[in-house]
């Protein structure tokens, strides 16, 4: 598979992939990266919100 | 309060003030704005003040295939309001597909997103709607996708409510 990379498109058999998530209340996230001589090529995140994050009042209340 | 007054403040039913003239009678195009993890956006920020399609503002990501402003997004949810009792109801409203960034190189950490309203703005002053935050990305030739919650009345993007 080609991947894009900071170098154009590379074979992945060429790179070492390297993933991860996070999962909490508000966001389920994961990301794949790719390394090329431990110099990193590629990385690449897909966040899904589980709800509106409590920054602030997103869900306002109204008497 | 009426629950459907709740629904038509997020299709400006009402004007209790000064409203824009509108165009047309279509829905607003609303952008997704990602934000420097070192920015302050809070509940008092305002408008995304850069000018879309040529300069960034103060806060926003830069970086490879990243255009100021961010990208438009998706709307093909109305507003929807739901009476949960006699005495409380929800509107809600969340864009129908993921805001996605596309082959983009994102260097400097960015941990938020900024929704505002570019048919009722203008350049420097595009009025805010919602600041989003999650844990910090950066990102290196790929995409950033963000994806939104369930469209319903407690994990919808954006909620009015009463109790």
């Amino acid at each position: 598979m080609l991947v894009n990379t900071i170098h154009g498109e590379m074979d992945d058999s060429l790179l070492e992939k390297r993933e991860g998530s996070l999962d909490n209340d508000i966001e389920f996230t994961t990301w794949t990266e790719y390394w090329l001589d431990d110099v990193l090529v590629h990385r690449s995140a897909h966040v899904t919100l589980k709800t509106a994050p409590a920054l602030f009042a997103e869900a306002a209340e109204i008497a | 309060m009426c629950t459907s007054f709740l629904g038509q403040l997020m299709t400006a039913k009402h004007n209790f003030g000064v409203a824009p003239i509108r165009a047309a009678t279509t829905a607003d195009t609303f952008y997704g704005a990602l934000l420097l993890a070192s920015g302050t956006f809070n509940a008092s920020s305002t408008a995304y003040t850069g000018t879309v399609g040529s300069s960034t503002m103060s806060g926003e990501v830069t970086g490879t295939n990243y255009t100021a402003g961010g990208v438009a997004i998706t709307n093909a949810n109305a507003p929807t309001a739901t009476n949960a009792s006699t005495t409380a109801g929800t509107a809600y409203w969340t864009p129908s597909a993921s805001i996605i960034y596309t082959s983009v190189t994102l260097t400097t950490a960015f941990d938020g997103v900024m929704v505002y309203n570019y048919t009722q703005g203008s350049a420097g002053n595009y009025p805010a709607v919602s600041i989003h935050t999650f844990g910090s990305q950066t990102i290196t030739a790929g995409n950033f996708t963000l994806t939104m919650p369930t469209n319903n009345t407690s994990t919808a993007l954006l909620r009015l409510s009463t109790t």
